[in-house]
């Protein structure tokens, strides 16, 4: 009797926790209001820049009593978990800066508000913005979610006093060339800069691959679905696509021979003792192995303009990607851009403050600051002279635009998915657990989670 | 407890209620004893008991927090065994629990044995639980820079003997038995004390026989030290083993689970697939999973090493 009776009491109190679990939860996203005053919250990662929009929003507010802008600056990692928990709660920022690899899933979820209407209504010109950074910031729907705040590409950071003590000068680096088979005059390059610690440069007899003091080009990762700043810039000039669209495509081409054989000529570097192994990528980052003098050259984006300009004890040269089987260059380029959360009661003060974030006059003042090129055409004068200062040639960057060799960020749904897949299987062909063959059976999975 | 409210209630039965004789003081003292529960209950209730059901119920949905979840009965478990990150996890788990704990506990009881026979220095007990007052995070990035393979201290060193650069974090088969061995350097001292604190309840009286019998300081560890701080090991050993776990923080702040998988523990994938794929659904069933498998070990532990008995007369 005991038992049955216990019986009977746990099945109840099984059933009340379950209609308690089930029954007090409420979902979906706030609409929120379109308010036209009172103090917005603004969220941006990059701390760089955090002293260049401290005065757009202090112009803001001169030019708009009624709006105060109150600005949160979080690092990368946190940034992500933060909003994330802000979506959650129904406490995240009213604007906030976002990126094009997290926008889809955002807007997918209507978690961030369309701007098209906005957009029209006020008879906003994305034709002002350097070419090709409007487009990325249209949606997996059609619709455009914000409006371009700024752009980098893709270049070659290398050490100067390296270069000139193997005798390659900066008309050479400023001239290479690639191909998959052979690595072209780029692989000599990265061959003549590695030294070992008996000082045989990496094209010398015996070189001893074993033991190096110096290697000819860095490595940052994996690259994972995308390889950014990693691989790229020699997969674009191939004629590969990462997918059947210029953005949120549904299936990939990571099983395509030209990647594939791309990856295996980058990670032949590694056999061949030019670049270091992907395990030596955890610990200190690319510039600071560059400035203890460990990495002759390294690829990187522009918004480490100021970081590598800023390296003390070494002197910076910059030079563009090199030239691949095309005939011609290509470097990846993204943008970045304010969006506005659909919760936000305000979102009438809102897309005002985004729209003066696009403005001529705040990217003018971003321009000046010179640490990031802001995606108004206008200001790109100013912001070069800005650079300029940093000592850097930074024609390695803009002439990629300005020749119209850059390539669309590669913006994808299921994002976490892709990257989870991605990062997982590159990880694996960098660090010689499985061949670039492999990459076909990674990239079944990633087309089936679209299917 | 038992011999308290024995003491306790003949004495208050005398003031009053001749039929139930302790039926008031009893009530009494339980509502004082509740009294002093409820903050804890409460606490217990509301961030663990609540959620430990919240996620078992989310453990049978597809569950992605902006959209209501959705029943899909055992479809996670499911997945869950066909799941190879999922085995790869567990794996790369218990390797790390075993270096972790073996590693830990052979250190943490010499350090024990040392602080106890050797020195009761006090300035010598707070040196050894020195590293557990640094927050992890900082022990962990503090050992990645110096383990870097080209500009790490440690490989400096290690150049200096000839040795050619090491990848701790960064070689797949060297990143968990770091990782593992960062956390032993963080928690021994803790773990020693704990063990320390076990070896001053054992009588004295018990080594000073074990002199006159002429009995060498290793002899006395096996057949004195060991078997009467069991039940203290015992505790600490649970401790130890479940929170190691649920190790996360170190992999975090390093390798993030990489290279590739190899450094993917349980606590990091649950993390991964909860916070940054949103599959809250199949996140709570690897933890409802983990849940079972830390109770089943921690039951195991208790019944082997008999840690409710004492020797100690």
């Amino acid at each position: 009797m005991g038992t049955k009776r216990r019986i009977a009491r746990t099945v109840a109190a099984f059933t009340g926790v379950t209609v308690l679990l089930t029954g007090c939860a409420s979902y979906g996203v706030d609409p929120g209001g379109d308010e036209n005053s009172g103090e917005i919250t603004y969220w941006m990662w990059e701390a760089a820049q955090l002293p260049a929009y401290q005065q757009c929003a202090e112009d803001f507010h001169a030019a708009n009593p009624d709006i105060d802008v109150k600005i949160e600056q979080f690092g990368w990692d946190d940034y992500w978990n933060k909003l994330f928990t802000g979506f959650v709660a129904n406490s995240a920022p009213d604007v906030f800066v976002d990126h094009t690899s997290r926008y889809g899933e955002f807007a997918s979820r209507g978690l961030i508000e369309p701007i098209d209407d906005l957009v029209a209504a006020d008879g906003i010109d994305v034709d002002a913005y350097v070419q090709g950074t409007a487009e990325l910031w249209i949606g997996p729907d059609g619709k455009r979610y914000g409006l371009p705040k700024d752009f980098d590409t893709i270049g070659i950071y290398y050490n100067k006093t390296m270069a000139a003590d193997a005798g390659v000068t900066d008309e050479q680096l400023k001239n290479l060339t690639w191909n998959p088979a052979d690595g072209g005059t780029y692989e000599d390059v990265i061959a003549h800069l590695t030294v070992d610690q008996n000082g045989v440069r990496g094209d010398e007899p015996g070189f001893d691959k074993s033991r190096i003091q110096t290697y000819g080009l860095g490595i940052n990762s994996s690259g994972g679905p995308n390889g950014q700043t990693e691989w790229s810039y020699l997969t674009q000039t191939t004629g590969w696509t990462y997918m059947n669209a210029r953005a949120w495509g549904t299936e990939f081409n990571y099983d395509d021979p030209r990647f594939q054989e791309t990856i295996a000529w980058w990670r032949g570097l590694i056999e061949k003792g030019y670049m270091p192994p992907l395990s030596f990528t955890e610990g200190g980052s690319q510039d600071q192995q560059m400035q203890a003098g460990k990495y002759a050259m390294v690829t990187e984006g522009s918004w480490t303009l100021a970081t590598f300009a800023g390296l003390e004890g070494v002197d910076i040269g910059l030079a563009p990607t090199p030239i691949g089987p095309s005939g011609e260059r290509a470097a990846m380029q993204n943008s970045l851009a304010d969006t506005i959360f659909t919760s936000s009661p305000r979102k009438g003060a809102a897309w005002r403050w985004v729209k003066y974030l696009a403005s001529a006059q705040c990217q003018d003042v971003v321009a000046r600051s010179g640490v990031v090129m802001p995606a108004l055409q206008s200001t790109t004068e100013t912001s070069k002279a800005a650079l300029a200062e940093t000592g850097l040639d930074i024609t390695a960057y803009t002439d990629q635009i300005d020749n119209g060799t850059t390539f669309p960020f590669p913006a994808v749904l299921n994002s976490a998915e892709v990257n989870a897949t991605m990062v997982s299987a590159m990880d694996n062909v960098m660090a010689f657990q499985a061949d670039p063959s492999s990459l076909t059976a990674a990239n079944e999975k990633v087309d089936a989670l679209f299917r | 407890m038992a011999t308290t409210s024995r003491v306790a209630r003949p004495r208050l039965s005398s003031t009053g209620d001749a039929l139930r004789p302790d039926s008031n003081g009893s009530t009494r003292e339980r509502l004082t004893a509740l009294a002093f529960i409820a903050p804890a209950l409460l606490g217990f209730a509301v961030f663990y008991f609540w959620p430990t059901l919240r996620g078992v119920y989310f453990s049978f949905t597809e569950y992605d927090v902006f959209n209501a979840p959705v029943f899909v009965g055992l479809d996670n478990y499911r997945a869950l065994f066909a799941d190879a990150t999922f085995g790869n996890a567990m794996l790369v788990t218990v390797e790390y629990v075993a270096i972790n704990i073996i590693s830990q506990t052979v250190l943490a009881l010499l350090i024990a044995v040392l602080l106890h026979r050797v020195t009761r220095s006090v300035f010598v007990r707070s040196i050894v639980v020195m590293p557990y007052l640094v927050a992890n995070v900082v022990v962990a990035l503090l050992f990645y820079w110096m383990l870097d393979a080209q500009i790490g201290i440690t490989n400096q060193f290690l150049g200096w003997l000839g040795i050619e650069p090491v990848a701790f974090f960064g070689d797949q088969n060297l990143a968990i038995p770091t990782i593992a061995l960062v956390n032993t350097w963080r928690h021994v001292g803790y773990t020693a004390l704990l063990l320390f604190a076990g070896m001053v309840m054992i009588p004295h009286d018990v080594y000073e026989a074990g002199r006159v019998d002429g009995a060498s300081e290793w002899k006395m560890f096996w057949r004195i030290t060991l078997p009467l701080l069991r039940p203290v090991l015992a505790l600490v050993l649970v401790i130890t083993v479940v929170g190691s776990f649920q190790a996360f923080d170190t992999v975090a702040v390093t390798t993030a689970g990489g290279p590739g998988d190899a450094s993917r523990v349980i606590q990091y994938y649950i993390f991964d697939l909860a916070f940054q794929r949103l599959q809250f659904g199949y996140a709570s069933a690897v933890s409802v999973v983990l849940f079972v498998i830390l109770a089943a070990v921690a039951l195991v532990q208790l019944k082997l090493m008999r840690a409710g008995e004492s020797d100690v007369a």
